[in-house]
């Protein structure tokens, strides 16, 4: 058996490993820490008025996570048009 | 990229009103139902890569600017950090939700729990829909418009 078959096995194997921790060993829908998140799902109707908490979080109460989304997208807009440009001779 | 043929084309101008409406449902219903601004642009701006699939690079740079495009994904960033700023003008913090409460423009607050859709809700979140849905579908079509183009030129093909 060659190198790479053993650690292509060896990294599998711990892949597995990772899976099946995940699946079975962790609670799911009960964390340990959850103060946030009962926050949010309790206020968020009354304190910002929409029923989707996902858009709340996104653009209200991190809404500099989505600026620097935007900026990204900015950025990248104007390197492709920057790269594609017509150079002229 | 050249056009495509006769039925591409046929079928693609029909399923592109329903793809724009679905991309413009999902941006105006941000605060509403799953999803946003970020989505709806990047369904609309796939129908119109569509578009550019079946008629062609040259065809939209024939009827489409792109600084015209550029401008609009500007306009959406500049709407976007207005409606931040006028939170701090207004509401005295950077992203404040100033219309909230306020019965004016979005000012509604549903009762707790599940209600029924009430569009006139959510205070500045869909003001910053829109703005970012526009940025998004200008910005993304954009970026598939001028790589389509660059590649369908002669000085481009060695």
């Amino acid at each position: 058996m060659s190198l790479r078959t053993t650690v292509a096995i060896v990294m599998f194997s711990v892949l597995v490993v990772f899976f099946l921790f995940t699946a079975f060993m962790l609670s799911f829908g009960t964390p340990k820490e959850a103060k946030m998140d009962n926050y949010i799902i309790m206020h968020t109707q009354t304190e910002t008025g929409t029923n989707s908490g996902v858009t709340t979080v996104v653009f209200d109460y991190r809404g500099f996570d989505t600026l620097g989304e935007a900026t990204i997208l900015f950025a990248a807009v104007a390197g492709v048009i920057m790269i594609f440009r017509r150079v002229k001779k | 990229m050249s056009e495509m043929s006769k039925i591409v084309r046929t079928i693609s101008n029909i399923i592109f009103p329903f793809i724009m409406i679905f991309g413009l449902y999902v941006i105006a219903h941000g605060h509403l139902t799953p999803g946003g601004g970020f989505q709806g642009g990047a369904v609309a701006a796939s129908g119109c890569a569509m578009l550019l699939v079946a008629y062609g690079s040259t065809w939209i740079i024939d009827r489409m600017k792109v600084s015209r495009l550029s401008m609009f994904e500007s306009i959406g960033a500049l709407g976007f950090i207005g409606v931040a700023f006028l939170g701090l003008i207004i509401g005295g913090m950077f992203f404040n939700n100033f219309l909230v409460g306020s019965n004016i423009l979005f000012g509604n607050i549903p009762k707790t729990g599940y209600t029924g859709a009430n569009f006139n809700t959510g205070g500045v979140l869909p003001l910053m829909n829109f703005a970012v849905g526009v940025k998004v579908i200008a910005g993304l079509f954009v970026v598939v418009l001028v790589m389509a183009y660059a590649s369908s030129l002669k000085e481009w093909k060695q």
